[in-house]
């Protein structure tokens, strides 16, 4: 294989692993723009979703599409609760609060879910198939193709309803000011509760796809990690920018693991992104399409 | 139709802002809250529109009463859905929205969309500068454009009253007579009742039937709006508040010296 086919390999699939990052992403954008909250255990609630799947397939003896519609409600249900039971108290509190709860959170969630599933790791398996498909010089597995796709057309859905739907606006609005949302009759505890259903529903998709890719077990909650570099490169409360830092985080990754693993013996996955992030910290502190405090003179 | 008996308001479960605060609104009529800059016009706002929850206050004494319904133990967004509508001082437009996106949130509890677009027409008849800053960011809209879009975006409730907290602050002479005029001229047209609260006592009493004067956390003063203009003390009022609009790091002196003033 010459250079630049290696390289079209390494993009291409740095570019379909993003696209599934930014869907995760997603899920903490949603929040933190709606209700200023930083959920540390976005990559726990996926977790949870792939746990819920496999119970279903494997403990239960369900099928696939119930499985999949169980972890949907599950997690819709989840974030409606979690947001009731601790966040709707912790408004107005100091941000750190918010903070340390979702830590909190997530640690309880690594120890429930292997405590009601079980800890060894098991299959999700989708009728998908694992041959790669072959695209000279591309090859590309299929759960890349369905995840990618996936995540593209959710992308597509959030964002429209962001820009478009009324409700989408009345969010933005509540993310603008919660008083003056309040002012012009908007239930702001209900958008809160709507947006962490939202993020209840890219956690099932992000634990189907993620959980059929590594097998479901605690270790799949690490996708959490990559939350991070991308939402700080794109931008805390942006949809575009949770797909260009997705992009940016998965193609950095893999660009860097292709050309470097070979001679430190692996792990450059791991750290690739967070030095792009830092390095993003210090240039442009709000990312790439963060919102920006308007100042008019 | 609007009526507050006897509020008292305290904010933080200590700190006693309202004192006994007895007041009415007339319905299509404007209202005008007159009174120095601490004296407890916004808190009374804030206590009929249900919003001072969201900053720790509460109603503790007396009633809020509207059409024939108490209205003090309801949450905000039901307080606008029966008509009521506060439109905040310090044009607090949501500024990462555009001009147009400001309005269709106003019209939140608009269940028919298609009304959405006849209340937006409507805006746009009253402040045709707002259709051409439509698609901008409301953040980066001048002072008086801000003040068009929080008073077209409280239209969008269509409300039956709307109480506007200090619609003159900061702005030029000419925009505020230009945003007067245009109060007054939804008021006639919609029948829209206005509580107006001022510091500009001179231009209110312009525009309002009827008014109050709040000093300290009671209603110290009521009467027509020609009874009020006519009134010595009032008089002494204005004078005290022809020095408002300087610097801020001033505005406590200048505080001190009008409430003294009024006090003697
Ligand atoms: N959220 C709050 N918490 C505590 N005190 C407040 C709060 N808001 C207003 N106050 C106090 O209540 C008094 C009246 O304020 P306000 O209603 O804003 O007066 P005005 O609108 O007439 O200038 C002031 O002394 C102010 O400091
Ligand atoms: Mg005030």
């Amino acid at each position: 294989m010459g250079d630049w086919q290696f390289f079209a390999l390494l993009l291409s699939n740095g570019i379909l692993i993003g696209l599934m990052y930014s869907l995760i992403a997603l899920g903490f954008v949603l929040v933190y723009k709606a209700t200023d909250a930083i959920n540390f255990a976005q990559g726990e609630f996926v977790m949870i979703a792939g746990f819920v799947v496999v119970g279903f397939l494997i403990s239960y003896g369900a099928p696939l599409w119930l499985s999949l519609v169980a972890a949907l409600l599950a997690m819709i249900a989840f974030g409606f609760g979690l947001e009731r039971a601790m966040l709707r108290k912790l408004i107005g509190r100091p941000i750190i609060a918010v903070v340390m709860a979702t830590i909190g959170l997530a640690a309880v969630l690594r120890g429930l879910g292997p405590l009601l599933w079980g800890a060894d790791t098991k299959p999700l398996v989708l009728p998908i198939g694992d041959e790669p498909i072959l695209l000279e010089p591309l090859f590309i597995p299929p759960i890349q193709l369905v995840g990618a796709t996936v995540s593209l057309l959710f992308l597509g859905l959030f964002g429209w309803f962001f820009l478009k739907s009324r409700k989408g606006i009345a969010m933005r609005a509540v993310a603008d000011s919660q008083q003056v949302a309040m002012a012009m009759g908007i239930n702001v505890e209900r958008y809160f509760a709507l947006a962490w259903a939202m993020t209840g529903v890219v956690s099932a998709l992000g634990g189907v796809i993620w959980g059929n890719m590594l097998g479901v077990d605690v270790h799949l909650s690490l996708v959490g990690l990559k939350v991070f570099p991308v939402v700080i490169l794109g931008g805390l409360d942006s949809i575009p920018g949770a797909i260009v830092g997705g992009l940016i985080v998965g193609v950095v990754e893999n660009v860097a693991a292709g050309y470097i693993d070979p001679f430190v013996g692996g792990g450059t996955k791991d750290f690739a992104p967070y030095v792009v992030m830092i390095i993003a910290l210090m240039v442009r502190p709000y990312g790439i399409f963060g919102k920006q405090i308007i100042e008019r003179v | 139709m609007l009526s507050l008996n006897n509020v008292e308001v305290i904010y933080d479960g200590v700190i006693l802002v309202l004192k006994g605060v007895s007041l009415g609104v007339r319905e299509g009529g404007i209202t005008t809250l007159l009174g120095a800059n601490g004296a407890g016009k916004t808190t009374t706002l804030k206590a009929i529109s249900g919003l001072l929850r969201s900053e720790r206050g509460e109603v503790t004494k007396g009633s809020i009463e509207f059409g024939d319904a108490r209205i003090d133990r309801l949450p905000p967004h039901d307080i606008v859905k029966r008509g009521i509508v506060q439109v905040f001082e310090g044009r607090r437009v949501f500024e990462h929205l555009t001009t147009e996106e400001n309005l269709v949130a106003g019209a939140h509890i608009q269940a028919d969309r298609r009304r959405v677009g006849e209340g937006i027409e409507r805006v746009y008849g009253y402040f045709p500068r707002l259709r051409e800053r439509r698609a901008v960011q409301a953040g980066y809209l001048s002072g008086g454009e801000q003040q068009m879009l929080v008073i077209g975006r409280a239209l969008m409730a269509n409300p039956h009253v709307m109480l506007l907290d200090e619609p003159s602050l900061g702005l030029a002479p000419m925009l505020v007579e230009e945003i007067f005029a245009i109060v007054q001229q939804m008021n006639r047209q919609e029948r829209l009742t206005v509580l107006l609260v001022e510091q500009n006592a001179a231009l209110a009493l312009t525009i309002a039937e009827h008014g109050y004067v709040m000093e300290n956390g009671r209603v110290v003063l009521e009467g027509t709006a020609e009874a009020l203009r006519e009134n010595a003390d009032i008089k002494e009022f204005y004078l005290g508040l022809t020095e408002v609009g300087a610097k801020k790091s001033y505005r406590d002196v200048k505080h001190y010296k009008r409430r003294k003033r009024w006090l003697s």
